[in-house]
């Protein structure tokens, strides 16, 4: 099974790197940015019987190790 | 007092901390390496600076899941005294035995350089050597340093006194919120320290502001 792990700074934490990429942003010329924040994407794949323990099991994963929920959330996608 | 070091792959600031250990305490600090079988009984376990695994997923998160650090976090509740300097603060905060993060710092820069640490709590095992309000020269040297937490976390260290260093105002260099440089846990007895006393602690290091951290625990 493959999934799509997302994770994200919460709001309120401040994001130096996404304001830095704003900046060059705009310097490139794309005048209309009006906010960047960086995140982080996992691609895992992993054998579970079904969508839904693999679900599971991930989000687990994210609480244990791929997030820190103290500053970031998470979003489990199963692609297939 | 006994001391230990504990070294993870990619820390390269031990042999600081030994020689500090070692010179202010009087006798050498037991080297364990993170897969020994057993951490000895010590009274304090020093969590040293570096960039252990490379700085993987976010700094420190994957040494603060290594079975020792079960372990360590077992002796922190018996009350045995942890310091965790630079990424160590990084690995007890990513452990849960510290609240809080640390992340980026605000100029994305790493920095390099001297600052001046206020004693914001002075009645610690780790500060009783200085004087409350006291400022003291530190060496910094880190690119993940800005301290976070969310209001109510904030609020909470700082009316339980477990915020124990501050920078001034006008040498935090990395953002962190109210210019936290070192905090404890709740029972007081883990700090996690961004700035590196170990490397200010006799003439030929040009000064010696450091020293009173370890003369307090080891003496």
């Amino acid at each position: 099974m493959k999934a799509r792990v997302i994770v994200t700074l919460k709001n309120g934490v401040l994001d130096p790197q996404g304001q830095a990429i704003e900046g060059s942003l705009e310097g490139l010329g794309f005048s209309g940015v009006q906010s960047v924040r960086q995140g982080k994407v996992f691609d895992v794949e992993l054998s579970a019987p079904d969508s839904v323990s693999a679900k599971a099991e991930l989000e687990r994963m994210c609480e244990k190790l791929l997030a820190n929920t103290v500053i970031e959330n998470f979003a489990v996608e199963i692609i297939d | 007092m006994k001391s230990a070091v504990v070294v993870f792959p990619g820390l390269n600031r031990e042999r600081d901390m030994i020689a500090a250990l070692t010179k202010i305490g009087g006798t050498p600090p037991a080297l364990v390496w993170h897969k020994d079988a057993e951490l000895p009984e010590v009274d304090l376990i020093v969590i040293p600076g570096g960039f252990s695994y490379g700085d993987y997923l976010r700094c420190g998160a994957i040494a603060a899941r290594s079975p020792m650090m079960d372990v360590i976090r077992e002796r922190a509740e018996k009350g045995v005294r942890v310091l965790g300097v630079c990424n160590g603060f990084q690995i007890l905060t990513e452990a849960g035995l510290l609240p809080g993060a640390l992340m980026r710092n605000a100029s994305l820069k790493f920095v390099c350089r001297e600052v001046k640490l206020e004693v914001a709590n002075a009645n610690t095992p780790f500060s009783h050597r200085y004087a409350q309000g006291q400022v003291i020269r530190c060496p910094v040297a880190h690119h993940d340093g800005n301290y976070f937490a969310d209001a109510e976390t904030l609020a909470e260290i700082e009316g339980n006194g477990q915020v124990v260093f501050r920078y001034t105002p006008e040498t935090n260099p990395n953002g962190s919120l109210n210019h936290i440089a070192g905090i404890t846990n709740r029972q007081g007895n883990v700090l996690g320290l961004m700035p590196h006393p170990e490397n200010l602690i006799e003439p030929a290091h040009g000064g010696e502001d450091g020293k009173g951290i370890f003369a307090g625990l080891l003496n």
